[in-house]
């Protein structure tokens, strides 16, 4: 056991190693506090969606030699992310629809410009690690883990501060709209905060896998708790303790950063499942 | 000025008229029936003296110091709440916020006020309990304590006791009624014409044969009509 934590502090003398810990940390926080409000809302897969989206973006901006893709990946997902959350209950389209449409399109547009115009060798090693985030935790610089330490934090007090009105808007928003709360307002609150949140997740695990940290959390909590403050708080909880486990595991038996955090979500839900059976049976 | 009024209100969705010509007033204390089919409008015009949806043309005024925003309002249950984790004491309380603006935590005031409610609703007891545990009547209870917190004034119920059985329905209706009698407005969408007949002082009909009028009126009208 001992040789496991001297390993451990071994691999925490490297700098990107504490990288990777504190930046996988802050965004498994982040995605798991709003996964509780989109599952709720019924928009599971907008992560899913805008993930694609975020892909497509950064395959164009590679395409365009732009070296800080953030400056495009950033607007365009928060963008993609207000029309979907906007027009999801009345456009043409239904939303989930909308999001399967956008979802695929962007995955595969991201995937023509990567191939076509591509100023990089391993063509399929770039986009494998896209798409899984097998290495990119692993490579942040410091003023990447700053950015990322900056928005969670940010997307944490907004959380705290619309906490009451969050709540309203995902349980009633008629109610709420109707006796005088900008519900209006509060979505688009929500659809940047994802939008950013997605953006930060794709170094962390990649992203097709963003969903899994999104979702998993929220539901693991729900098996367990009741009411929503408890379920909002205990999916931050299990989602960071996951995150660092998956990240210690990952360093430890070098296996995938992302797909090693998703398999310590998995396991969780598995755990919070059967507890859930036992306790309210 | 009445409480609330509409003139020459013409409702409907994409493009489509459901009720044209609409005149009504409310006045404080009054307990008005929406009645009619399926079909007929009565969602439509409720959503829109929630604001929720514009009317197509005519408009509707609220006056003695009635803000838009001051109408309680008991929805039907939707699919997303069926298994929402959330206690009772989260739900009521998440009545005030309309007035809190941008003030993130509640205060104390609004606390008691949820308390009050919960008391008056008799659900005291319930309050840490999860919401989609509680039986129909239990529930409804907790969203007009939620709709109390809301408002004083004026309370808006769109089929207040469908699935409940009947002895629920019947409590339903005399908890309705005393708040009614307390001074506070009420507007109720039904299907249910006995109670309607029973509770109201107006009828709203909309649909093919729209009438408004108190219910002596209203009970004039059917009889002239052969109904």
């Amino acid at each position: 056991m001992s040789g496991i934590f001297a390993q451990i502090a071994h691999y925490f003398q490297y700098p990107f190693v504490r990288y990777a810990m504190i930046a996988g940390v802050l965004i498994a926080l982040c995605s798991s506090l709003l996964g509780v409000t989109l599952v709720l809302k019924r928009f599971s897969f907008i992560g899913d969606g805008l993930s694609h989206v975020a892909f497509g973006a950064l395959a164009i901006a590679s395409a365009l030699g732009i070296s800080n893709n953030m400056i495009i990946v950033l607007p365009v997902t928060v963008i993609s992310a207000v029309l979907l959350l906007k027009t999801g209950k009345n456009a043409k389209i239904k939303g989930d629809a909308a999001i399967a449409m956008i979802s695929v399109g962007a995955l595969a547009i991201g995937y023509l410009v990567m191939n076509v115009f591509s100023t990089s060798s391993n063509v399929s090693g770039d986009v494998c690690s896209t798409l899984f985030g097998s290495t990119s935790i692993l490579t942040l610089s410091k003023g990447e883990v700053w950015l990322c330490a900056v928005l969670s934090a940010v997307v944490t007090v907004i959380f705290i501060l619309f906490y009451n009105k969050i709540f309203a808007v995902t349980f009633d928003e008629s109610f709420a709209r109707a006796t005088g709360v900008r519900a209006g307002a509060y979505n688009l609150i929500i659809a940047i905060i994802t939008a950013v949140i997605i953006v930060l997740a794709m170094n962390l695990v990649g992203s097709l896998l963003i969903s899994a940290l999104v979702i998993f959390p929220a539901l693991s909590a729900m098996r367990l708790f009741k009411s929503f403050r408890p379920v909002v708080i205990f999916s931050g909880a299990i989602s960071v303790f996951c995150a660092a486990a998956g990240i210690l595991f990952s360093i430890l038996a070098g296996t995938p950063v992302g797909s090693t955090v998703v398999a310590a979500d998995i396991v969780a839900f598995l755990i919070c499942s059967i507890a859930g059976k036992i306790l309210h049976r | 000025m009445a409480l609330l009024k509409a003139c020459n209100l013409k409702l409907g969705y994409e493009g489509k008229t459901v009720v044209d010509n609409l005149n009504f007033t409310v006045n404080n204390g009054d307990y008005l029936c929406i009645v009619g089919e399926n079909g007929s409008g009565k969602t439509t015009l409720m959503k829109t003296i929630l604001h929720l949806n514009p009317p197509i043309s005519g408009k509707i005024e609220t006056g003695e110091g009635l803000k838009p925003s001051e109408i309680g309002y008991l929805p039907q249950q939707t699919e997303v709440q069926r298994d929402f984790p959330a206690s009772v004491w989260e739900i009521v309380l998440s009545g005030n916020l309309g007035h809190s603006g941008i003030v993130p935590f509640y205060t104390r005031a609004q606390k008691e006020k949820a308390r009050k409610n919960l008391r008056k609703m008799g659900i005291s007891d319930l309050s840490k309990c999860c919401y989609r545990e509680l039986s129909g009547g239990q529930q409804q209870r907790v969203l007009l304590a939620r709709a109390l917190c809301a408002t004083t004034k004026m309370l808006l119920l769109d089929e207040p006791v469908s699935g409940l059985d009947p002895v629920v329905t019947a409590e339903m209706y005399s908890t309705i009624e005393a708040l009614n009698k307390e001074g506070i407005t009420v507007i109720m969408i039904s299907h249910d014409m006995e109670a309607a007949l029973k509770y109201a002082t107006h009828i709203l009909q909309i649909g093919k044969d729209i009438f408004f009028g108190t219910k002596a009126e209203y009970l004039k009208h059917r009889e002239e009509n052969g109904i």
